[in-house]
């Protein structure tokens, strides 16, 4: 069994976000209890802006959206314009006026500023918009005392993954982490899959809103068909898990079963503009066969039923216990931790709270050895736990996390960001955290590097790092080995 | 200090000793060069070599039919956007496969469809790392990895470098990196890692490579990596990620965004052919997607997951011909499940030619290490010089 001063720094290390100051002391007098007492049934913390919830963002994106229709319409109709009074066979003139930092025309041939649809309707508040929501879940993080609670909760976001590199989807993105997830963090997971699946921010990300039933009314009078994006992640990454043998057959049907899933007509009922409704009119009839149940036509109830079975299915309990121990334990889980979970799971019907404690009471989630590289949101906030945000760091902090490759809100895919050490450290990957750990340890230079190192790693620095702290040539050197060093990488 | 290069750590690391003994069996692939694009998203191959003379097509595609293609035969254009592949082809320097599909039927993840494209297995979750990376470690080539990301399709045991051409040069004190490079001896991932970053930010300093070119500028992205390829100890593999095709709706193919994303891939390519000057005629540039898109338009604007795709070949090794693999046709009962491009090439098929022809590894090594269990699966023949 290791000692309690190294299980007190796994605890704050691999289960948690890296050590602040006094946290490791803290943790030492019952690891595995420090930890337990941060699941709770309230759910996670909820450390947004005070208007990041679904109302206020539905209103930004809807006004954005018909700002850039308007401006885009002006925008054609003064092209128009200009096209008519030159006449249909007139050579088109070479354009001579200034030109942007693109090489694009700034003004128009009489002078006047070109309108920029984007530009012009507001994109770039809600870019800061979601900088600001970027940099206040990063503060949260660098300065919680219950950093256990807030990686489960950073878990899940990924699992049941939004977002977006356009600005006006990814500010939803903070409305539904604050709605469907950090509630349910310690919930049912039947309960957190459903609240993520009716949230607008999910509907959109995977275009259910434009999934239409071919047969439905809107369908058939409109021609429109069916998208089968939500229901083939749900299946694949939210609940079974690829492989689990679901068929084409079975994505299509849970698509018809989903159709209707979408918002309220904001025009007939503006007062709920933005929420998620179910719209009878777009809803497939029929009943659908999904992994050979039989449901029976019906509205919006039939894919509640469909994502319940799901939810609640055993191959469901298989692929999240196994990626939990990925996350939490190893790329390549130990089989009897799998099966712990997998239990837990099971007995506790999905019981999120259970299944958190049982990871914590896993002997196998405690091996001495750190068999995973943090991803690059756990690398930048463990260096900012260690030493603090800095002079300009809370400022920085968002640009800092994207240069790393992780820019909050931006997953690669619907499957969220990876895992795997191999996507982490790779020669990119490490250039950019040599890169970020170089300019951090410079802005921190009252630092003892020694003793940042017992704040972030306690018993895990090893003997070879002490002796590199030791023998650095200076500050700014030592603490760019501590947070480039093997210990500090992995976890 | 001690200069560690990423074949020294490779040599240098026990685990790896087998891939050495390898090189030794195998010819190095000298000046042959090789870079792999990989489309993400599931490129539309009915917008990219649109089969024109097919019956089929404008009632499939309907309003985002491509209908402005650059001419080839009676059979097949290009689209508008690959002016340089069109040219390519005219000068017997680029071919294609029009109907080509990774190994597994009906999947329909890109996740899943892409890891299988880049670990080269037959089934799912076959292999860990990239057929590029072990084609590497079995010909002792170099080779990196080429914007922001490094693809699976080259991770692997063999250690490769990275570069980012968006990216500022690095800059750490060689004290700093040398003292890691100790405290990295025990870690193969970190080890290699550091190794690929040291040695290509060496590679680009004495190019004069300062960081920070505009991502979107892929010509200039095209050039910059002929630049670095061609300087003395250069890699001669390169892999790079192309992302945004998963044209779900408002496809774009003649004029919108599956159109830029194409001009894109041949600006990329076009650059490369510029920068490389008399190094094309060693080049093989490969573009290869995870699946293709369903025949038939859908209900808004664009396709939904399918089966075949096309992948593309360019470069001065490449030898003139024609169509790679047979044309399916669009007849609804040809195509798979009702709803996709039919498959007539098996990927493996198609890269094993590439890497036995190009860089000269022979049949076993490609039907064992490369692409494990498939010699059943024979590499097509005369695609390169």
């Amino acid at each position: 069994m290791p000692s309690q001063s190294l299980n007190a720094a796994l605890a704050v290390t691999r289960f948690g976000l890296g050590g602040r100051p006094g946290e490791i002391a803290l943790a030492a007098r019952d690891p595995a209890g420090f930890l337990l007492a941060q699941i709770r049934p309230a759910g996670a913390d909820q450390p947004g802006l005070p208007d990041d919830g679904l109302g206020p963002r539905m209103a930004l994106f809807y006004q954005y959206g018909e700002r850039l229709k308007v401006l885009r319409a002006a925008r054609k109709a003064a092209f128009d314009a200009a096209e008519a009074a030159r006449g249909p066979d007139a050579p088109a003139a070479p354009y001579a006026g200034p030109v942007n930092r693109k090489g694009k025309p700034r003004l128009g041939a009489d002078g006047e500023r070109l309108i920029r649809p984007k530009k012009d309707a507001g994109v770039a508040e809600l870019h800061a918009l979601v900088v600001a929501d970027t940099r206040a879940r990063l503060r949260f993080a660098a300065t919680t005392p219950d950093a256990f609670r807030e990686r489960w909760a950073q878990f899940w976001i990924n699992h049941f993954t939004v977002g977006s590199r356009k600005a006006q989807n990814a500010m939803l993105s903070a409305a539904f982490e604050r709605e469907a997830i950090r509630p349910h963090a310690f919930g049912r997971f039947a309960d957190m899959a459903a609240a993520a699946t009716h949230h607008p921010a999910m509907l959109m990300f995977l275009d259910q809103v434009r999934s239409v039933g071919p047969n439905s009314r809107v369908g058939a009078a409109r021609g429109r068909g069916l998208n089968e994006n939500l229901a083939r992640e749900t299946l694949e990454l939210h609940t079974l898990g690829a492989g689990a043998g679901y068929t084409q057959g079975d994505v299509t049907e849970f698509a018809k079963a989903l159709t209707g899933f979408g918002l309220v007509n904001r025009v007939r009922h503006p007062e709920r503009a933005g929420q998620f409704a179910f719209n009878a009119g777009a809803h497939e009839p029929g009943a659908r066969v999904v992994l050979g149940r039989r449901y029976p036509e019906g509205g919006q109830e039939q894919a509640d039923a469909v994502l319940a079975a799901l939810a609640h299915d055993p191959r469901t309990a298989r692929h999240l216990a196994t990626k939990l121990a990925r996350h939490f334990v190893a790329d390549r889980p130990p089989p009897a931790l799998v099966a712990t979970l997998e239990r837990a799971w099971l007995g506790s019907d999905g019981d999120l709270a259970t299944v958190a404690a049982a990871l914590v009471r896993a002997p196998e989630a405690w091996a001495p050895a750190a068999a995973k590289v943090k991803t690059s949101y756990e690398f930048l906030v463990s260096c900012y736990r260690a030493g603090g945000m800095g002079a300009d760091g809370e400022g920085a902090a968002p640009l800092a996390l994207e240069r790393l490759g992780q820019e909050m809100f931006s997953p690669p895919s619907p499957k969220g960001w990876p895992d795997e050490g191999g996507a982490w450290a790779t020669p990119t990957g490490i250039t950019d955290r040599l890169r970020f750990a170089g300019g951090y340890a410079a802005s921190l230079p009252a630092a003892d590097p020694a003793a940042v190192a017992e704040t972030a790693l306690g018993a895990r620095t090893s003997p070879a790092l002490a002796t590199a702290l030791a023998r650095a040539a200076n500050r700014t050197e030592a603490l760019t080995l501590l947070f480039m060093s093997p210990e500090f990488l992995r976890r | 200090m001690i200069p560690i290069s990423r074949r020294g750590f490779l040599a240098g690391t026990a685990g790896f000793l087998v891939t050495a003994a390898a090189r030794s069996a195998v010819p190095g692939t000298g000046a042959r060069k090789l870079v792999v694009v990989i489309a993400r998203g599931g490129m539309d191959g009915l917008s990219v070599t649109p089969p024109i003379g097919d019956r089929a097509y404008l009632g499939l595609r309907g309003p985002i039919a491509v209908t402005n293609a650059l001419p080839l035969d009676a059979d097949f254009g290009f689209n508008p956007g690959l002016g340089n592949f069109a040219r390519l082809m005219a000068a017997g320097q680029a071919r294609f496969a029009p109907a080509v599909a990774i190994p597994v039927r009906g999947e329909r993840s890109h996740f899943e469809a892409q890891d299988l494209l880049e670990n080269g297995g037959g089934r799912l979750h076959a292999a860990e790392s990239g057929w590029l990376n072990r084609a590497l470690a079995a010909t002792g080539a170099e080779g990196i990895a080429a914007g922001p990301d490094t693809p699976l399709v080259i991770r692997g045991p063999a250690p490769v470098g990275a570069w980012n051409p968006s990216a500022p040069v690095a800059v750490a004190p060689p004290r700093v990196t040398s003292v890691l490079q100790q405290l990295y001896g025990g870690d193969a991932l970190l080890g290699g890692a550091l190794a690929g970053a040291l040695e290509v930010q060496g590679e680009t300093q004495a190019l004069g490579e300062t960081g920070g070119r505009r991502a979107n500028d892929l010509r200039g992205f095209g050039g910059a990596v002929a630049r670095l390829m061609r300087a003395p100890g250069g890699p001669n593999v390169v892999a790079v990620s192309q992302l945004g095709f998963d044209t779900h709706q408002r496809q774009g193919a003649n004029d919108g965004l599956l159109f830029s994303r194409l001009k894109q891939l041949d600006d990329f390519v076009g650059g490369l052919e510029a920068g490389l000057g008399g190094g094309w005629s060693d080049t093989v540039v490969v573009v290869a997607t995870e699946f293709g898109r369903t025949a038939r338009i859908n209900g808004t604007g664009g396709t939904d997951h399918g089966t075949a795709s096309t992948a593309l070949l360019a470069g001065g090794a490449v030898r003139r011909g024609g169509l790679i693999g047979d044309w399916p046709t669009l007849a609804p009962a040809r195509l798979f499940e009702g709803r996709d491009l039919q498959p007539t090439l098996d990927m493996r098929a198609l890269l094993k030619g590439v890497l036995g022809e190009h860089l000269g590894l022979d049949r076993a090594v490609l039907d064992t290490q490369v692409f494990p269990d498939s010699a059943a699966i024979a590499p097509v023949r005369g695609v390169c010089a």
